[in-house]
């Protein structure tokens, strides 16, 4: 089992391609032109992205992925609004992106559901400030709370949910008001690897009965490879793109595909990308670390 | 293991530790009134005189210093004159418990010295309304203009800076101020507290507006909320367990001035109550209604809190004290 016997991530089985040419052929929702973000700071300018190009089409999962520092999140929220962009475009359905806007749906890491609202109330949240009626808002609601199977919870307060309950109310309070696109900050990063798992395979259920485009950042390899068609690598300092690799694994995806050929190709690109094997430039501080381990047992007493 | 259980380092002790040290804090410095009082070694720096004795200006109940006392007996003793008889006294501002206990009670039963005088309770009442419209004038300005520091800092940065300034200003210096300009009567009390409230308020609101996380706002502004509509859908919320808090700890802060604010022009309310009894030396009045200040400052903090428990049942259990 050498990594030379898995075949090369950019074969493709017919039935794959074929679904990457019915993706791309389907209408382009967003779309990233020479998106550049520099940070003024006391020791100059930082560029956080430099020349950021990629489209993603209706309905497509991306996923984004890169090491810490390559500007995930600064792009995930450039493309939300939150943050302006020093020059480059954004164009949703081919109109510029300025500010925030209810096209867009986000969500967050932390969990951002507003603490004094119901599960139901936070949902209608998004609706309510799109002056739409509240009888209307709390049937979609509840709609949705049966969607994500929390229709008990809907007069909980957040505090009262799980982590992973949580997230599943904020992916319906983002979903609630038909975006466009849904942007995803590694939601799942706070998550213990069971409710990880449960979530991965609940978001991949609403995707696809629902007319979303989503695009999601994480940093966790196999988690990139089991839910996105494609995955936007990116590299660090400045923030640039690497690769968009179109993930070879067939759909439905299922858990039984982690040990596939396929996903192990994609991972090892991945890793390669990712952690090249000649040493990246460390910061300066981390290099100065040399730890010097001395003995404190018996020589006899080994543990390994 | 008995010990340790009491002194374990930031945590939490049991309710029922709680409740029995809550009640010793109430119990010690009573405790220490009470030895002060009644134990007659400690301190008692005074005779109450109960003979008079050969000494021509004593007279029954009076109370003269120790050494006073001794000098007189020791006179009396070598010119062999009836000697004066006494026993240890503390000094008249000091009334023992069970005195003050008692005008507690008869402090409200008693009519009033003068005849334009107040009762206790009227007094007290008339207190109770300077401090709410001086609280409650100083909040309809201090909450919103906290607020909008706390959430623009083009309002923050125009305000703050004359804020910071101006609450160091003493308020009762403002005093003869406010006599000139609101007459000698109620208004210039209620201007003190506002002034003695205000500019702390403002500055307290804008940074418990400033400490609600932004990733709530950024959330409100992803689905669509206006900037009009985060205002008083996300900010208000937000932060209304927090700021409820801090008005009780200003309402607090506002019964602070209330004596010196009650001083201010023609004295009243539970002030001018103080001070007339304090003319008769009826210290055991004036104790009693410092005790009374005390116990509607604690009791109306205490019913505020248990409403506010009622009303951000939302807010995490973690935050609540």
């Amino acid at each position: 089992m050498t990594i030379k016997s898995l075949p090369s991530y950019l074969e493709q089985s017919t039935e794959v391609k074929n679904r990457f040419t019915r993706m791309k052929s389907r209408e382009v929702i967003l779309e990233v032109k020479d998106l550049c973000k520099n940070y003024k700071t006391e020791k100059g300018d930082v560029v956080a992205l430099k020349n950021i190009n990629f489209k993603t089409h209706r309905r497509e999962f991306v996923c984004v992925i890169g090491p810490s520092g390559c500007g995930k999140s600064t792009l995930i929220r450039t493309l939300a609004g939150l943050e302006p962009h020093t020059s480059g475009e954004v164009l949703l359905d081919e109109k510029p992106v300025n500010g925030p806007g209810r096209d867009r749906g986000m969500v967050f890491q932390g969990y951002t559901l507003f603490p004094w609202l119901t599960v139901k109330k936070n949902i209608m949240f998004g609706l309510e400030m799109n002056n739409i009626s509240t009888t209307e808002a709390e049937k979609e609601a509840i709609l949705w709370l049966e969607l994500i199977g929390l229709e008990k919870f809907s007069n909980a307060y957040p505090h009262e949910l799980s982590g992973g309950m949580k997230q599943r109310v904020a992916i319906a309070r983002a979903l609630v008001n038909q975006p466009r696109i849904l942007l995803m900050d590694e939601p799942f990063g706070a998550l213990d690897a069971q409710s990880r798992a449960k979530m991965q395979t609940h978001l991949l259920e609403i995707w696809r009965n629902i007319d979303i485009t989503i695009l999601f950042i994480t940093h966790d390899l196999d988690e990139a490879i089991f839910l996105a068609d494609r995955i936007l690598v990116l590299k660090a300092h400045p923030g640039e793109v690497q690769e968009l690799i179109e993930v070879p694994v067939p759909r439905p995806r299922h858990i039984s595909q982690f040990n596939s050929p396929e996903f192990l190709a994609t991972k090892a690109r991945l890793e390669e990308l990712i952690h090249p094997s000649e040493p990246e430039k460390e910061p300066e501080q981390e290099k100065s670390i040399k730890p010097h381990m001395i003995r404190f047992v018996n020589v006899n007493d080994n543990v390994e | 293991m008995i010990i340790s259980s009491w002194f374990v380092v930031r945590r939490e002790l049991s309710q029922h530790k709680r409740t029995i040290l809550g009640i010793g804090s109430f119990v010690l410095p009573l405790m220490v009134w009470f030895m002060v009082s009644y134990v007659p070694f400690v301190w008692h720096p005074m005779m109450q005189i109960s003979k008079p004795g050969g000494v021509d200006y004593f007279q029954v109940g009076m109370l003269v210093e120790k050494n006073v006392f001794a000098e007189e007996l020791a006179n009396m003793q070598s010119t062999s004159k009836p000697i004066p008889e006494g026993k240890p006294a503390n000094p008249i501002y000091l009334p023992a418990p069970d005195d003050v206990a008692k005008a507690l009670y008869t402090g409200f039963i008693t009519p009033p010295e003068q005849k334009d005088g107040q009762w206790l309770h009227e007094s007290l009442w008339h207190s109770i309304q300077i401090i709410f419209w001086g609280f409650f004038i100083s909040s309809i300005i201090g909450v919103p203009l906290g607020i909008l520091c706390g959430t623009y800092s083009f309002i923050s940065r125009l305000n703050e800076p004359f804020v910071e300034f101006f609450r160091y200003l003493p308020a009762p210096a403002f005093g003869a101020l406010a006599v000139a300009i609101l007459g000698i009567y109620d208004g210039p009390k209620i201007a003190i507290i506002v002034i003695g409230t205000l500019f702390q308020q403002i500055l307290i609101i804008a940074n418990t507006t400033r400490k609600l996380d932004y990733a709530l706002i950024e959330a409100g502004m992803t689905l669509g909320a206006s900037r009009f509509k985060l205002l008083f859908r996300v900010i208000l919320p937000g932060i209304s367990p927090d700021l409820y808090r801090d008005q009780r700890i200003l309402l607090g802060w506002a019964w602070t001035y209330l004596i010196i604010a009650e001083l201010i022009g023609t004295t009243s309310g539970i002030t001018w109550f103080i001070t007339q009894q304090a003319r008769y030396q009826h210290f055991d009045r004036v104790y009693a209604a410092i005790i009374i200040i005390g116990i509607l400052g604690l009791g109306g903090d205490l019913i505020l809190a248990a409403l506010g428990k009622k009303l951000f049942r939302w807010d995490r259990p973690a935050n609540k004290e």
